[in-house]
């Protein structure tokens, strides 16, 4: 077992895992962070999307000690101080960007690196970028409406 | 100008502020004191004898707590089909047991035999390869022709034509159109198959058993559309707990498409070994499990035969299919090929001879059921392609031998020749909408655009009509269902006027929780936020069939409105009392009792808190309390259509097909939420175009599944897919049920594979293409292109 330590959503967190722990598990099961999703294994649905140092990563292709001493944001961190919805989520609630939830917190997070990095993308570049990230209810039609509005919002 | 509560209005989803979040709560997401983990030891041979199981390493590596195999479920019962589909001749279907564990044999890869349940999830795993099979392999059966043709070879050794069962509908139609077809000027034949998907919801089928041996208790959290039905097939078919001693939660279910409507064994192990170890024991399937184990949907094979007079007019639909039942019948897959498809051979048209055949035939395969539409869209793509193939034959096009036929507005309820009573429609009205909205008058000019592009562009148009609000109990029961398809729904008011709903429907992606909210708010005049939504919890609920079949609102709703009423109705009692007036000149209106022509009102919470403060209550003639149930059985199917559009573009060069635009048209009666209705719709077209252009369940000839992962499974991305636009304004309301609503869920689904390979047949019509079997591949559509050649 190896002791990790990093930063979760502004809050250091620590714990104790296993060398193949992925980070995905750590975060679900040692820190009951239980928005971010598992739903494949194969490193293709994106439901386990987070960030680690700015970067979106899917969190089950990375091991928990590759982000020992890393800054991690989640799902859980995506709301306002306040615990109102901070612009994309709300985005995503206006126009019906999701149905079942369960894609969710990875398109969020896909979402919101895309937006870090180019505030106003085309309807291409949007769907480019959820290459990554796959949806079974909302056939991506207000999921790349949701992230338009997002970055009118934004910008 | 739209409302912004109550019944028509796009209320905002409120179950979405948890799911963005991260705050809802999955099955998986759950854990508990004490948990355990199972991981299932599964075949990886399509079709073998068990000669032995040696379990004992496994049993001796750390943390493992239990070990079962298919011995330790020998006095279990089986997991039974929801249909009796009687044969042609009248004699039954056959009905092979499915258990809990394979025993004796194994009949699909990924059929499981054994389970361990470790402290961890790794080591329950570590375990599970430790154990030891030895399988003699046998040849596996794929192929529905193969199966059918050789009796040596058996799934089921007692079965020996590994035939389910062979059904005609209606078989006493059978002569008369056959001799129509045979005396018929023109008959267009198209055989095509309905390609086998898997569902893939993106989340994952997971379980936990809990057993309390203090009260012997046992409470199943599960994955399930469906909890009351998972309960008492769990209950009273396999595992003989008593009802009341089995509770099962289905708590966020992220996606389900019809998946999750079944019991599988996976959820009698849990709670098996929950007794054994007096400990909850978790399951959860891994992504390659979901693919090896999930009912996969459609997988057709279908040759339909279309007669018509020399000018177009519907003389009678003959088709004969095979349809593929998997290893084992899972709940309801012996009722998707026959009564959800049958009955829909008629379409949206005046046919005056139907008759369909269908063999269900057990193969090596993982079982099939119903997916998204369940054997609605197999019949409307069969229908739509060769009415396509046959305008071709007949120099018409394709628009107006859909008008020719069409079932006109003033024929309704109009009986069909399969025997479903059509309500309501209007299905010029959604053809001219589409029309419109795809802008077909401006094709011809964006076809000669592609063409100098050296692209190859086409057009494709089809209606569909779908029977959905699933369903009249003494009908079904007549048809061979084992259950009654009613549903149920308790609407409790507090004291202080707010209101918990229970209802037997399960939201997982449907919005439930916001749009039934929205009706309650409606008939009362009170806030949306003032009324929750309970549902997925076996002993919160009266009783529930669960969400599949577009049935959520037309049925289980109508129960909610039943039930609303009931208490309006009490209340208004309540309010005559302290009004000091005769019950029926009281009126409700926003929130507010009033004595129709006097000034004298009073408010929806003050008569709800009289009616649990009854200090001055009418007792003497009134229980107190304000709570009311209702169960409610439909007299009819629902009857959602409309018309598709698809426009695409293929590179003659790759074979490569881009959607350029995708219109839907549909009908569905009165709308609640119109924002979530047009999600639903983008929902189903996501997936139709999926099946049409990228899906499929890939078995090789020894029975492994090539498409087992989303490496090789091609779900569909959303760089694969369009913009769509649609449109619902077309509504002829639905006649039998309160809200006058239809189902919405699976029409996109439906109405849209014949759209898209219409078009891409369209394309490909001038080179002499005349049918591509979906998935429209790029490899599929260059091949054809090629052969054309």
């Amino acid at each position: 077992m190896t002791n990790v330590s990093m930063t979760v959503n502004g809050k250091a967190v620590n714990g104790e895992v296993e060398g193949r722990t992925l980070l995905v598990d750590f975060l679900r099961e040692s820190l009951h962070l239980t928005g971010t999703h598992i739903g494949c294994d194969t490193s293709q649905c994106g439901a386990c999307t987070v960030h680690v140092n700015g970067k979106m990563v899917k969190s089950c292709t990375m091991l928990a000690v590759e982000a020992d001493g890393g800054e991690v944001s989640t799902i859980e961190g995506m709301a306002n101080e306040d615990g109102s919805l901070g612009v994309i989520q709300a985005a995503f609630q206006e126009h019906h960007g999701l149905q079942c939830g369960f894609c969710t917190p990875g398109m969020v997070m896909a979402a919101s690196a895309l937006l870090e990095a180019n505030k106003n993308p085309t309807e291409a570049e949007i769907r480019h970028h959820l290459d990554g990230n796959i949806c079974r209810c909302t056939g991506y039609h207000n999921i790349v409406k949701s992230i338009q509005a997002a970055a009118s919002a934004l910008s | 100008m739209p409302k912004d509560q109550g019944i028509g209005a796009s209320s905002k989803r409120r179950e979405d502020v948890r799911y963005l979040t991260g705050r809802g709560k999955y099955t998986d997401d759950i854990t508990l004191q004490g948990q355990t983990y199972a991981v299932f030891v599964r075949s990886e041979v399509a079709h073998g004898i068990i000669k032995s199981i040696d379990t004992s390493a496994a049993a001796a590596m750390p943390g493992v707590l239990a070990i079962f195999t298919g011995d330790d479920f020998t006095e279990t019962g089986g997991n039974p089909a929801g249909w009796a589909i009687n044969n042609r001749d009248g004699t039954p279907m056959k009905e092979p047991k499915r258990p809990v564990l394979a025993h004796g044999k194994v009949r699909h890869v990924g059929d499981a035999y054994a389970a361990v349940v470790a402290e961890t999830r790794a080591e329950a795993q570590a375990a599970a390869e430790a154990i030891e099979a030895d399988i003699e392999e046998l040849p596996a059966i794929i192929s529905m022709a193969d199966a059918l043709a050789n009796s040596d070879n058996r799934v089921h050794d007692e079965i020996d034509d590994n035939c389910c069962f062979d059904w005609g509908w209606i078989e006493d139609n059978r002569e008369a159109v056959d001799a129509a077809i045979k005396a018929a000027p023109h008959v267009t034949t198209l055989e095509l198959v309905n390609n086998r998907v898997s569902p893939n919801a993106m989340e994952t089928r997971a379980s936990i058993g809990e057993y309390d041996p203090g009260t012997g208790d046992y409470k199943l959290t599960t994955t399930s559309q469906n909890p009351h039905l998972t309960k008492l097939l769990i209950a009273v078919f396999v595992m003989g707990i008593p009802e009341h001693k089995l509770t099962v939660v289905a708590p966020d279910v992220g996606g389900g498409f019809g998946s999750k409507i079944f019991h599988y064994g996976e959820e009698a192990l849990v709670l098996a070994a929950a007794k054994k170890l007096g400990r909850p024991v978790k399951w959860t399937a891994t992504r390659s499990e979901a693919f090896l184990t999930d009912a996969h949907g459609r997988d057709h094979i279908t040759k339909i035969e279309l007669a018509t007079e020399a000018d177009g007019t519907f003389i009678a639909f003959r088709t004969d299919t095979m349809a593929n039942m998997g290893a084992y019948l899972s709940n309801f897959s012996t009722a998707t090929p026959t009564f959800l498809h049958g009955t829909l051979m008629a379409g949206n048209y005046r046919v005056p001879h139907v008759y369909v055949n269908v063999k269900a035939v057990f193969t090596n395969t993982v079982p099939v059921d119903a997916y998204r539409g369940a054997g609605r869209p197999e019949a409307t793509f069969s229908i739509e392609r060769v009415i396509d193939k046959c305008a071709r034959d007949l120099g018409m096009d394709p628009v107006s031998i859909r008008r020719k036929n069409f079932i006109q507005p003033d024929q309704f309820p109009y009986t069909t020749p399969v025997a479903l009573e059509y309500d309501t429609g209007d299905y010029d009205a959604t053809m001219n909408k589409v029309l419109e909205l795809a802008d077909v008058a401006g094709f011809a000019a964006r076809k000669a655009e592609s063409e100098a592009n050296g692209k190859l562009r086409g057009l494709g148009i089809n209606s569909y009509i779908e029977a959905c609000g699933i369903a009249p109990s003494n009908l079904v029961g007549q048809l061979g269902s084992r259950v009654g398809l009613y549903d149920a729904a308790t609407v409790r008011v507090n004291p202080t006027g707010n209101i918990s709903v229970m209802v037997g429907a399960h939201s997982h992606g449907q919005g439930h929780e916001t749009s039934f909210a929205q009706v309650v708010a409606d008939m009362i005049g009170i806030p949306e936020e003032n009324i929750d939504i309970v549902h997925g919890d076996t002993s919160k609920i009266p009783f529930g069939m669960g969400t599949y079949g577009s049935r959520s609102l037309a049925v289980c709703g109508s129960a909610m409105v039943k039930a609303t009423e009931k208490v309006i109705a009490k209340a208004k009692k309540v309010a005559a009392h302290l009004l000091e007036a005769g019950e029926g000149d009281i009126e409700l209106s926003d929130g507010v009792f009033s004595v129709a022509g006097t000034d004298k009102t009073i408010e929806w919470g003050a008569v709800t808190l009289a009616a649990y403060v009854p200090h001055n209550y009418p007792l003497e003639s009134l229980e107190p309390g304000l709570e009311e149930t209702a169960f409610y059985d439909p007299n009819n199917f629902t009857y959602p259509a409309g018309a598709y559009a698809c426009e695409v573009e293929v590179d003659p060069d790759t074979g490569k097909v881009e959607i350029c635009a995708f219109t839907a048209a549909d009908d569905f009666g009165n709308i609640i939420n119109p924002m979530i209705v047009e999600g639903q719709v983008h929902g189903g077209i996501g997936q139709g175009i999926g099946q049409a252009l990228l899906e499929h369940s890939v078995y090789d000839d020894s029975g492994q599944l090539l498409s087992g992962s989303y490496m090789d499974y091609a779900m569909p991305r959303a760089s694969d897919l369009p913009n769509y636009t649609v449109d619902q304004s077309c509504q002829t309301p639905c006649t039998h049920n309160p809200l006058g609503v239809k189902g919405c869920g699976e029409a996109g689904a439906i109405g849209s594979p014949p759209a898209v390979v219409n078009a891409v047949v369209d394309a490909l019509s001038g080179m002499g293409v005349t049918h591509i079997d979906m998935p429209l591949t790029p490899n599929r559509v260059w091949s054809a292109i090629q052969a054309a050649k």
